[in-house]
């Protein structure tokens, strides 16, 4: 490999952590952006000549500082505030050799700060730490590079203003914090999930997966496994979820010998750690539940009780009406439909997901079982007026011509 | 990505400045190209002339007109041409313009647009 290669792999390799590294030391993000291109462009120029240095990291992060303060004194002469921060930046600790993943960790929390709105904390992730350009989120999220690109402009500021810190949270605060960062890496997964395949989003989910080993790796906490065996069980059925023509399929119909046995392998590891910590949340929780369906051989040899037992666990720790709808569907597997139903119909008479085109489609479904031909039209119907996912639009109108049928 | 980064200014506050003003603003902007060229996200740039001549086809016949294709008091006074990462990483680097630093007394702004690709080409 020439010098040029090797800067190139460890531009892919490197770049994310030296720039938390420079985050840090520099307490800014337009500057660490700058003083990481510079420090690349100055290895390029040294090390053709001098050859590549044995820690090519710690090189790169003290380059990149040097950089941002001779670009600081330059500008200082039009802007004194940026002298005295030259100045300051140049008498810091000139040892900045603290744990680099740590920063990693650092760049992680600061972005998922709950001071900052959700969609800012997701925009900000991908982009400082996992690296995608502002088109490629906006692609993703079907919104305008513009509008996102101001987004991040207006959440970098904020972190300015507000004086966010650059910083692993306290213990004391762990739990809370941790809990928004895992909220940005499960919605970022959902988003990517929740897209037709092929479309722009599908990399979610493997940035998603990316930024859950990492929380794994620096912050072993039970929950973080949780969430990483949550992704990687549903990520394992990605090739039983569409069919050749490009249709969805639902979780019974799948044919389970496409699954990916590896990603459940590991999955399910994952989920009996974070089970045996005793302290897991709703994500482990879920995960279990997957777990349950990926060691099942279809859907009827699926431990249904089981599955309800989890369910009523999880109401416990996190009660929301969706949870609620996704027990009533395991009951009617355990019971039979019309159990099912008299949940769902108990969570509509409560004035809940009326709204919720998954609950109609579910109400059909157990109609049909039942022989309400009419009754489940109708819920189709309902469904198929209140979803705008592409995918699940089709399903829904495959399932109506099925009835006329 | 390249990115076309405008910059709008006033012709009247701008003529209005004193010679040792004008003088010290073109040192920024010196040293504002050197930076971009030395980062290597320059691709092209340069300053314009206020003089303008706007060429369009009116009721079947070429129009010319002497004057800008838009009127208002804002007008294109110089482009940068940059290549970047992404619109967040052209932003950051427009922001250090010297257009982009400019108040209100000399009334300049930068406007940044991504240059679509495969086009003309």
């Amino acid at each position: 490999m020439d010098v040029r290669e090797q800067i190139e792999a460890l531009w892919r390799t490197e770049a994310r952590r030296v720039y938390a590294s420079l985050v840090r030391l520099l307490g800014d993000f337009d500057l660490a952006e700058e003083a990481l291109h510079d420090a690349f462009a100055a290895a390029m120029e040294q090390w053709s000549r001098d050859g590549v240095p044995a820690r090519p990291r710690p090189w790169l992060v003290s380059a990149g500082r040097f950089q941002a303060v001779s670009h600081l004194r330059r500008r200082a002469r039009f802007d004194t505030q940026l002298g005295e921060l030259a100045e300051r930046l140049e008498h810091e600790d000139a040892a900045p050799q603290e744990d680099v993943e740590d920063d990693r960790l650092r760049l992680v929390f600061t972005c998922c700060h709950p001071e900052l709105p959700v969609e800012a904390q997701i925009a900000l992730t991908l982009r400082e730490v996992c690296g995608l350009t502002t088109e490629a989120i906006a692609r993703a999220f079907l919104t305008t590079p513009a509008a996102l690109a101001q987004r991040i402009v207006r959440a970098k500021t904020r972190i300015q203003q507000e004086g966010i810190p650059y910083a692993v949270p306290e213990l004391a605060d762990l739990p809370v914090r941790l809990d928004a960062v895992l909220r940005v890496v499960y919605l970022v997964f959902n988003e990517g999930w929740s897209a037709a395949s092929g479309s722009p989003a599908d990399e979610l989910c493997g940035e998603a997966i990316r930024l859950c080993r990492l929380l794994v790796e620096l912050l072993p906490e039970p929950e973080a496994g949780g969430l990483l065996a949550l992704l990687l069980l549903q990520e394992a059925r990605r090739p039983a979820r569409t069919s050749a023509t490009g249709e969805l399929v639902l979780l019974e119909d799948q044919d389970r010998s496409l699954w990916n046995a590896a990603l459940i392998a590991e999955g399910a590891r994952l989920v009996e750690q974070a089970l045996r910590s005793r302290r897991f949340g709703p994500y482990t929780l879920q995960a279990a539940i997957a777990a349950v369906h990926a060691e099942a051989r279809d859907a009827s040899s699926t431990d249904w009780a089981e599955v309800v037992g989890l369910y009523d666990l999880l109401l416990r720790v996190e009660p929301s009406p969706v949870v609620e709808l996704n027990r009533a569907v395991a009951v009617a597997m355990r019971d039979g439909p019309e159990a099912g139903l008299a949940l769902i119909d108990g969570i509509l008479a409560r004035g809940q997901l009326g709204d919720y085109s998954l609950l109609h489609a579910a109400r059909g479904e157990l109609c049909r079982r039942l022989g309400r031909v009419g009754q489940a039209r109708v819920a189709f119907e309902r469904a198929l007026a209140l979803t705008k996912l592409e995918p699940e639009r089709r399903l829904l109108q495959q399932r109506l011509d099925a009835l006329r049928a | 990505m390249k990115y076309l980064c405008l910059a709008y200014g006033i012709q009247q506050q701008m003529e209005a400045l004193s010679k040792s003003e004008l003088e010290a603003l073109m040192v920024k902007c010196r040293m504002h190209d050197e930076e971009l060229r030395k980062s290597g996200h320059l691709v092209s740039g340069t300053s314009l002339e206020w003089a303008a001549v706007s060429i369009r086809r009116r009721n079947g016949k070429v129009v010319v007109t002497d004057g800008p294709y838009v009127e208002t008091k804002e007008q294109v006074g110089g482009l940068v041409i940059i290549e970047a990462k992404d619109l967040n990483e052209a932003i950051r680097i427009a922001k250090l313009h010297p257009a982009a630093n400019l108040g209100e007394a000399e009334g300049w702004g930068i406007e940044v647009r991504p240059i679509a690709d495969g086009c003309h080409q």
